[in-house]
Formats: structure tokens, sequence, C-alpha cells
């Protein structure tokens, strides 16, 4: 039988009591001592989990960068030691893939993190949500206020995707337009490369052998991922994402550029393309399983690359075909330099910034075969040398005639490119375009009156 | 020394250094009896964990069910306005991507743990008596649960590629022709399914391997006796004995299964695929955080997961009680 609860504590009580004195003060605990252990307890916890660091940098601290883990990163981080001599600090650089490094800005500047000093970001996709958010420290000054530095060297579209809300708050390091990747030995019979899209997809169609592993072309395929090669066909086909502010994506001309694009890799394709982005379909080409492949052409290296490629000596680069608007590809800033709101070490990540994007830095990574957003670099001959001489040429043309973007220009760009994505995948899997572009084009109507009520900051 | 009992009479010391009060100190202060100080003492020492507890679980979700209430978007610390339960309102009326991602995590969930269930019951018969090289064969089970969930996607994505993978290749030998496995809209989340029955069927084995270890031998051999075959044995006798068990490791790996995300990022990327075929709860609420930045709508999918999760184990529970009952 269960004890009544008072019963069990006058029990104890007398227990206590007549455990007599010495076992009494043995156990004793006082009211004063039990409070000032319970707020010793609670004080440690609360300074423990409320200390912050100190709101000036340590002497002593690394200038810290945050970067995709891409050849511009492992290029640069080479030339550290130099840069470290000359401001007198360490350089720690942390390497990520694209989604990691996005996800940590997200975690860390939400909490307002001071250990992230120099971020490397896509001015595309995440430039218009940091600065409504505060996380990327206005540049305009630093980078207009200095003669040596010479902002205007910047290519023009680069240039002006660095400025957000009439702020600068990135410089461009590595820019990319997208080059065609062709097969040289089996595009002989055509006379090389094609120069329109209507004659790559003949020719796609005519070298497929699907059954036999061959495929006429190979591009992205992800509902996502695909958008920012296929923006290169919206344009060439007269379209674009929006017009007037309003969806384009609905267009007649959109329309055939989603029905086109879908129809290359739907009939010409590999299995299971829908799962692929620039990882799955890259490998493909590599090992000569496709006729075509259209990405950026940052990765051209990959393709002549004795490791992983069997077209080291098939290889050819060209400019993107013309569409029935004309050759319209893109020419991007894909990735650019900013600082951290919240650095502690402005100052320096601003020499760091200077010093990775100079005239002469930018000339010495070009020479090492990443293409970067100064017109100097581009203007110097030697500069090209590193790069194929089909490559270089169908790289200065595709920046001539490019548009400096290649996704909507919009806040939240991820839920965008979803919802302009969805027609293309419909086509790839060989449904009728028209509804899937409709449902869409409602979609991202009301999706872009949304978003330009949340870029009132 | 002997400790004084009711029944013993203090000695003369210790009536000596009695206190005049015995509820106070000779410098006046309060002194707490032995139940009280005991008590105390439990709670102080208890403090610094309960203190973590709440600091890593209590306040994340109350500031979750708070984000929820707003329309918290871009950052968690900018300005934003309450706006009630629009949030909840416009998840449970979105039947684009909120309910099917629900069915699908039904689907994924029920799917895998019964397969998982069965398989692993299944192996646990096998392995119940000892055999030469038990002790290898059940190493070898363990290696899939010891490897990262990340590492087991690649590593199925690098096997089932549709162009380049070795599961097609192994096909063509018997003349099944090849399949898009992770690449098509139909076939992702049964593929997923199975990834997940391989990687912790081994756990549903240990799990019920020591469920059976402890049954007592003596019905199944009352049943021999009687001339019960082996299915007789296992359907009638060790089976009932056995439920018990069962449903702890339904409970156990099916909460688990509901939460999956890893394998279903690393192979299918943002948003379950490019038609979501394989975007669950987690998925979508991860990609309302991470790739759309709308925190108040992320928070409300996620409470809305929370107490699918709970409803469910508070059902299997009450199944689980009426059991041992």
């Amino acid at each position: 039988m269960t004890m009544p609860p008072i019963r069990r504590r006058r029990r104890a009580a007398e227990r206590s009591r007549a455990a007599g004195p010495v076992a009494h003060a043995k156990h004793a605990l006082s009211r004063r001592s039990f409070g000032a252990l319970v707020a010793a307890t609670a004080g440690a916890a609360t300074l423990s989990a409320c200390a912050s660091g100190p709101r000036t940098a340590d002497p002593n601290a690394p200038l810290r960068i945050m970067a995709i883990n891409h050849v511009w990163s492992q290029a640069i981080a080479e030339y550290l030691p130099e840069f470290e001599d000359l401001v007198g600090r360490r350089v720690s650089m942390r390497l990520l893939t694209a989604d990691q490094l996005s996800n940590s800005y997200n975690v860390k500047l939400n909490a307002s993190a001071t250990d992230i000093d120099v971020m490397m970001v896509r001015a595309l996709q995440e430039q218009i949500l940091f600065t409504r958010n505060g996380w990327l420290a206005d540049l305009t000054d630093l980078v207009e206020g200095d003669a040596a530095y010479d902002w205007e060297d910047f290519q023009d579209a680069p240039r002006e995707r660095s400025v957000t809300a009439e702020q600068v708050v990135s410089v461009p390091v590595v820019t990319e337009r997208p080059a065609l990747y062709y097969r040289k030995d089996l595009l002989e019979p055509f006379g090389g490369a094609p120069a329109t899209l209507d004659e790559m997809l003949d020719i796609s169609l005519e070298l497929a052998d699907r059954d036999n592993g061959f495929f006429g072309y190979v591009g992205r395929g992800q509902r996502s991922g695909a958008v920012t090669q296929w923006s290169s066909f919206l344009y060439s086909f007269g379209g674009d994402f929006t017009i007037d502010g309003q969806s384009g994506i609905g267009t007649p001309e959109a329309i055939a550029a989603y029905e086109f694009y879908g129809r290359l890799l739907n009939e010409a394709g590999p299995p299971g393309v829908t799962n692929m982005s620039l990882e799955q379909a890259m490998p493909i080409f590599a090992q000569g399983k496709a006729a075509f492949y259209i990405d950026a052409d940052a990765i051209y290296s990959n393709f002549l690359d004795p490791g992983i490629s069997t077209v080291i000596d098939t290889v050819g680069f060209a400019p993107f075909p013309a569409g029935p608007a004309g050759s319209v590809p893109h020419n991007i800033p894909s990735w650019s330099l900013g600082i951290n709101e919240f650095s502690l070490l402005r100052d320096d990540s601003w020499e760091f910034i200077r010093w990775a994007s100079s005239p002469e830095m930018v000339a010495r990574l070009q020479a090492d075969g990443i293409p970067g957003a100064r017109q100097s670099a581009w203007d110097d001959a030697a500069t090209l040398e590193a790069f194929p001489p089909d490559l270089a040429e169908s790289m200065r043309i595709n920046a001539e005639n490019g548009k400096g973007t290649d996704r909507p220009d919009v806040i939240q760009v991820g839920r965008a490119r979803d919802i302009v994505g969805r027609p293309l995948v419909a086509g790839i899997l060989g449904e009728s375009v028209p509804p899937v572009a409709a449902d869409a084009d409602a979609e991202f109507a009301d999706f872009l009156v949304r978003d330009n009520r949340q870029r009132e900051f | 020394m002997p400790t004084p009992t009711s029944t013993e009479a203090p000695t003369a010391a210790q009536r000596t250094a009695a206190p005049v009060d015995r509820g106070t100190t000779r410098r006046g202060r309060k002194v707490l009896t032995f139940e009280q100080a005991n008590r105390r003492l439990k709670w102080s020492l208890l403090s610094p964990a309960l203190g973590f507890v709440a600091l890593m679980i209590i306040f994340p979700l109350v500031f979750t069910v708070n984000l929820s209430l707003t329309d918290a978007f871009g950052a968690v610390n900018a300005d934003n306005v309450y706006i009630g339960l629009q949030n909840f309102a416009d998840a449970l009326t979105d039947t684009r991507r909120f309910w099917p991602a629900v069915w699908r995590t039904v689907y994924f969930t029920v799917g895998a743990v019964a397969l998982e269930t069965v398989l692993g019951l299944a192996l646990a018969m096998l392995m119940r008596k000892a055999f030469r090289g038990m002790e290898i064969v059940r190493t070898v089970l363990m290696v899939p649960l010891l490897a990262t969930p990340v590492a087991i996607g690649i590593l199925w994505l690098l096997i089932l590629d549709p162009t380049n993978g070795i599961a097609n290749h192994l096909l063509g030998f018997v003349g099944i022709p090849p399949q898009e496995f992770l690449g098509s809209v139909s076939q992702s989340l049964p593929t997923l399914m199975l990834i997940d029955v391989w990687q912790w069927t081994p756990m549903m084995t240990l799990l019920l391997l020591a469920g059976l270890s402890t049954l007592p031998e003596e019905p199944e051999e009352a049943a021999l006796m009687d001339g019960a075959n082996a299915w007789q044995r296992f359907r009638h006798i060790i089976l009932p004995m056995l439920r018990t068990t069962v449903l702890t490791a339904l409970v156990l790996r099916g909460v688990d299964a509901l939460k999956t995300f890893d394998v279903i990022y690393a192979t299918k990327g943002p948003g379950g695929g490019s038609g979501f075929e394989a975007e669950t709860l987690n998925v979508y609420a991860y990609g309302l955080t991470f790739d759309y930045q709308e925190y108040g709508l992320a928070s409300a999918v996620l409470v809305l997961f929370t107490l699918f999760i709970v409803a469910i184990v508070v059902l299997l529970r009450r199944r689980t009680g009426r059991t041992e009952a």
C-alpha cells in the first residue's frame, strides 16, 4: 500500500530527528547555501551562454575567408603567402561546395557571426537577399575612391551586377559563359561545329545511338540546376525570364525554347537526365559518350585532364549556336567577393579583395586558365595563351554577345528557378509544354508580385 | 561507528552538539531536514543537465513555434510581423507541395519499415541458432549501419547511375533493360526505399534477435511435440510472444524513417528531384528554410511535422501498452 505524501514526509522528518544531531548536521544544507549553489549554477550557465567575443579584433586573429571549392579559390590559395606578408596577418581559407557555402552563410549570418570576414558569393543568386538582410558591407567608396584599383576596368555586365540598392556590395572575380563542347572527330563529316541550334539538334539526333549508350547531346536536366544553362537557349529564341517586370515564361518564344531544349534531351540525351546537373552530365561527355555538351566554359579543363577524360584529343570548343534571335548566351560574374557586415577585420578584408582582384592578379590568374572580369586582362593576348585557341575565341565571341544574367533577377532566386524549371522538366520528359508553361507562368506572375513587395528595402 | 537509530538514545556528545532549537543553527540559520536537503541537493545536481536540455530542446522548440506565427523571411533576425495561424493555413491548403510531401513521407516510411520488419525478422530467425561463422555474418551485417547516410547516398548514386553505373551492367547480364532508377520520376521513391531497407534492415535484425533471445523455449518445444510445423510454431508461438519487441522496433525505426533526409538530399538534390518526386516533409521544410528563406512557413511545416510524429508515436505506444497488458 502506498503511503500518503504528508505522512511520508512526517515519517521522514521523525527519522531525521531520531538520527540525532551528528547525522543531521552532516546532511544539513541551509537555505542560503542552497540558494547560493543554485545562483552559482544558473549564473555560470547564463554567463557561458551569453558570453560574446570581444567587439574588436584580436591582433593575432586570422583573416577568415569562406569560398567555393573552385579553381579560382585553389589558385588564389597558392598566392596567399604573398598577401600574408603584405598585411602581416595570417589568412584562413575554408572551401565548401556552393550549397554548403550558401547554407553556412544563412546559419552564421542569421546569428550576426563575426567569424567570417571575406565572403565568396554568387552575385546573381544571393546578393539581393544578403543585401536586404544587411549582411554585405557597402564597398562603393572603396572601389570608386581608389584610382590604382581602376573599377572602370571591370567589364560592364559583371560590374553592373555588383550593385544592389545603389551600393557596390561585391567585386566579381570569376566570369562564365556557356561553351559548346563537341567531338571534332564525329563532326568532321558535318563540316565542324554547328552554327545554329537547329543544326545542332539535327546532328544530335543523327549521331545518337541510345541503345548502345551513345548520346547526341548531354546537358543539365534538373529542374533548378538546368535553368542557368537553358537561359542562353531562352535568349537565343528571343525570350526572357521577365519582360517589363512581368513574367516572360509563358510567351511563345519561351515555350519554343522550352520545347527545343526538352526535345534535345528527350530524343538525343541520356536516360535519367532530369536528375542531372553539372556533376552528372560532365562525366558523360568526358567519357566520350556524347557528341555535344553545353555548359560553363570554366569547366573546360576537365576535358583536358587525362585522369578523367577520354576526349582530350577530340574535344572542340565553339561559341553558343544561334537561335531564331541570334546567338545570345549569358556572360555572368559567377563568383564575387564581398565583406561580411559583422566582420571585425573590414580593413584587412578590403585589402584582400583589392589584392585578389587587382589588375595584376586577374591577369596572373587568367594566364593560369581562370577567366576574370577585367577588360585589361582580356585585352592582353598573353593571358589567353593558357586556353585552347578555339576556346579563347569562343569565350571572346560569347562575351561580346552575352547578357549579364542567367536566372531571374529576384530576391528568392531558388523559388523562381523551381517555377521556371517546371516546363523544362515537362519538355525533357516528353510531355506537352504549353499547359505546364501556362501554369508556371501564372505562378511566376504571383511570385513576382510578392517578390517586388519584399524588394522595398 | 554505529549510527544512532530511533530506538537508541542520543549519546552525551551528541546531546552537547545538538542546537538549542532543532530547526536553526547556533547562528540562527534555518536548518533543512535530511529529506529536504536531499531533495534540494538532487535538484541542484540535476539543474545543469536540466538547463542544458531546456537550452538545447525547449528553447529551439519555443523559438520555432514563435517563428511559425510570424511572416519571417530572408533572415531570422530581420523585422517580422505576427500573422497568427496564417502559415499553418497556407501549409494545410497547399496541394502543390505540402500534401504530396505528407503522402510521400507516409508512403516511404510505411513501405521501408514494413520491408525492414519482414526481412529483419526473417534474418533474425535464421540467426537465432548458433552456426559456424555467425560472428562474421553479424559483423558484415553491421556495415551498412556504420556508414554515414551521405556516403551511402553517393555510393548508390554511382551504382545506380543509368549510363555509367554497375547496376544496369549487371541487369544486362540477365536480359533486363537498363533502368533509370534515381533518374526516373516514378522509380525514385521506391529506389530510395530499397536503399533505406539495405541500410536499416540490420538494425531491425539486431533488435528482433535480442527479443528472440529472451523468449522461453518450452512453448515452442511443446508445440513441436504436438506436431506443429515450422510455420505454425512461428505464426502461433513465436510471433505472439515477440509482439512487444516488434512494436518497439517499429516505433524506433518508424520515427527514424519519418525523419529521413540525408540520403534523399544526397541522391535527389533540393526539392527531392525535378518533379519533387522524392520530396518528403523534411526535404520540403529544408528547402523552405535554405532555398527559399521562408522561415515562418518552414517553422509552421516543422511544427506540423512534429505533431504528426508525436501523434504516430502516441498511437503506437498505446498499441504497445495494450499488447503488454
